[in-house]
Formats: structure tokens, C-alpha cells, sequence
């Protein structure tokens, strides 16, 4: 009976589930972690975690989770991602100035060439999985949109998904313990930062535990950077990986 | 009303794929080349053209934001409906790959500071 009921509304039943996980994960962060790691990186973790329980298609495999691959379908998620370009303002793009530009674009470009090059030397060389890994290494987002625009296998965008958590994780930890000597003390540093790591969840995190009022700073640069690399890692980068892999 | 945004949203979405897959499809690529990131930039654009334009959105607006809240919910469900099974073999990728390309992030912030100090003092000062 109650099979059928969720069977019949799986979609439903999974904004429920997701709901349920996201509580947790914020819980845990806020009073276990003290924020250190932000809730969002926990969620996806205990998701990358569930996902162990089922096959191919991750927790969608089991009974009654049918509709969590609807929910995290690529519809739903490029949807809710454009979305969030409404945050976006034009005229705080000139307030972020030069230095915040050049620290975006070298920010996407150096994560994505490290991480394409990486991916390679472990051993992946078709030209689809190294732009999604490479994508991945920008944040976690931008992994998972290239990889299902240019039709990567399930694994490897979760391996995209993970390498973009990593970086959250280690920015999250790590900011607040290299930040004197990297002299990141000042608006101006903030904003490079925010370019060049990217991934908006770990540079609001690191920059709140080194000060708070540098995370406006950060979060003003970091904003740009998903949907940059949503237009670059798909077109640009990967013709360049094209001209060197299959 | 909430429906005005959502379908605002939904042309701008369908608008960038329609690009990005016509684009893929005249260099002769199956797939959808930068597609979300065209659709955000119109997304961008004809925001702030209506508010350049004084054209209150407001009440509209309501129907993007909640979208824009709901990402992280939907890339948790996505992340817990990938084969991670299959994953697990290449797991210290991600591991090495997260770590170095961060570390090489910290390194280049004090670079880069420098370049632009000056360039940014005269946009703050402004």
C-alpha cells in the first residue's frame, strides 16, 4: 500500500528525503563542526555516501527512491542553476574591477588545466571525461553540467561532483590557517580569492573563520565564477582538449 | 506573479540550450556546448535591463529565487543518484585532484594581489 502511494509520487517523496538530509547536514555543521565545513559539502558527502547503496543510477536503484534521479536529473539541476544567475548584478561586476576579472579567468583556467591534467596521468584520455573532471575541479557544479552537456558517464560526473566537494572541504579547513601568509587581509586579496578558488560555499566558509568581514568580498568574485565555467569548460576548453584527445 | 519569473527563467534555460546546441551541432560536436552559461548570461541581461528600465519585478522575481534556492537541494539529490560504485575506483582522483588544484589556488592569491593592488585601491576609493 504505501509502496504504491510513494511509488506513484516519487518526485515528491524525494524533495522530502533531500529535505531530511539537508537538515542533518546543516545540523552537524552548525553544532558539531562550528561551521568550519559548510553544510552544503556534508549534504553532498551523505549523498555521495547513499549513493553506495544502489548501482548505476546510485540510491535511485532502491525501493522507493525512484525519484530521486528525477529531482537530480539534468533538467531540474540546469534549471535551478541559471536560476541562480539572478544573484548576479552587472554593475558589481565593475566594482570587482580588473584584478577581479584576470583572478577569475586564471582561477578556471588553472583549476581546469590541473585538473585535466591530473585526470590524465591516472590514467583517463578520452577527451569527454577529462574536460568533466576538469570542469569538476572548478567546483562542483560546473563538473556535472559539462559532463551531462557533452554526455560523460554517470562515474566520472560523480567523480567530478567529488573532486569540486575536496576543494570546498580543503578551502573550508585551510584558508584560515594559510591566510597570513598569503596575505589575505584585505578586501582586495578577498576578491582575487574569491576568483580564483571559485567554489562560493568553501571560499564563504574559509573567509568567515579567517574574517568575517572579508566574506562579501570573496562571495562578490566567487558568484561569477559557476557561471563563467559553465560557458567556458563546455565550448572553449573543450575544443582545446579536443585538439589533443580523442 | 510567480509564474512571470519562473517562465522568464524557463525561456532564458531553453533560449542558452537552444544556442549551445546548435553551436555544438555547426562545429560538428553532439552535445550542448556552454548552453547554461549562455541561458545565465541572458538571465543577467534582461534583469538588469528591466531594472535599468525601472520595470518593477519584484513579485515576479519570487518565482527565480526560490529556483535559485533549490540548487544545492537538487545537486544533493543528483549526487546521491550517480554510479559512486563505479567511481570508487578513480576516488583518489578526486582526492588529489580537490587538494592540488587548491593548494595552487592559495599560492597564486599573493600573485595576483600584487598585480592588481593598485588597480583595485582606485575602484574602492571610487
Amino acid at each position: 500500500m504505501i509502496e504504491k502511494i510513494i511509488d506513484a509520487n516519487g518526485l515528491v517523496f524525494a524533495f522530502f528525503v533531500v529535505g531530511i538530509i539537508m537538515y542533518l547536514s546543516y545540523l552537524f555543521s552548525n553544532k558539531i563542526l562550528n561551521n568550519k565545513i559548510p553544510g552544503a559539502a556534508i549534504a553532498i558527502i551523505i549523498a555521495l555516501g547513499l549513493a553506495f547503496l544502489g548501482d548505476e543510477k546510485g540510491v535511485a536503484n532502491l525501493p522507493y527512491m525512484g525519484g530521486m534521479a528525477i529531482l537530480g536529473g539534468s533538467m531540474l539541476r540546469d534549471f535551478s542553476v541559471v536560476a541562480t544567475a539572478m544573484g548576479v548584478d552587472i554593475v558589481k561586476i565593475k566594482n570587482a574591477g580588473v584584478s577581479g576579472i584576470i583572478s577569475l579567468l586564471i582561477g578556471i583556467t588553472f583549476s581546469f588545466t590541473l585538473g585535466v591534467l591530473i585526470a590524465f596521468f591516472m590514467g583517463y584520455s578520452d577527451s569527454v571525461s577529462l574536460t568533466t573532471i576538469g570542469a569538476g575541479a572548478c567546483t562542483y557544479i560546473v563538473g556535472p553540467v559539462t559532463g551531462s552537456a557533452l554526455g560523460a558517464s554517470s562515474e566520472i560526473i560523480a567523480l567530478s561532483v567529488a573532486t569540486g566537494v575536496v576543494k570546498v572541504i580543503v578551502t573550508s579547513i585551510c584558508t584560515p590557517l594559510v591566510a597570513g601568509k598569503i596575505g589575505l587581509n584585505n578586501p582586495n586579496s578577498a576578491m582575487v580569492f574569491g576568483g580564483l578558488i571559485g567554489t562560493t560555499s568553501g571560499v564563504a566558509a574559509g573567509l568567515a573563520a579567517t574574517d568575517e568581514k572579508l566574506v562579501p568580498y570573496g562571495a562578490l568574485t566567487a558568484t561569477f565564477y559557476t557561471g563563467l565555467g559553465c560557458l567556458l569548460c563546455p565550448s572553449i576548453f573543450y575544443f582545446i582538449i579536443l585538439a589533443f584527445f580523442k | 506573479m510567480n509564474i512571470y519569473g519562473v517562465s522568464l527563467l524557463a525561456f532564458c534555460f531553453l533560449f542558452g540550450k537552444i544556442i549551445g546546441t546548435y553551436l555544438g551541432s555547426l562545429i560538428g560536436l553532439s552535445g550542448d556546448v556552454g548552453g547554461v552559461g549562455f541561458s545565465m548570461f541572458f538571465l543577467v541581461f534582461i534583469n538588469s535591463y528591466l531594472k535599468k528600465k525601472n520595470i518593477n519585478i519584484s513579485k515576479s522575481e519570487n518565482g527565480i529565487l526560490f529556483w535559485s534556492t533549490m540548487y544545492i537541494p537538487i545537486v544533493v539529490a543528483m549526487s546521491a543518484s550517480q554510479n559512486v560504485k563505479a567511481a570508487m575506483l578513480g576516488g583518489w582522483l578526486a582526492v588529489i585532484a580537490g587538494v592540488l588544484v587548491t593548494i595552487v589556488a592559495f599560492i597564486l592569491v599573493p600573485l595576483i594581489s600584487r598585480i592588481s593592488k593598485e588597480d583595485l585601491s582606485k575602484n574602492i576609493s571610487k
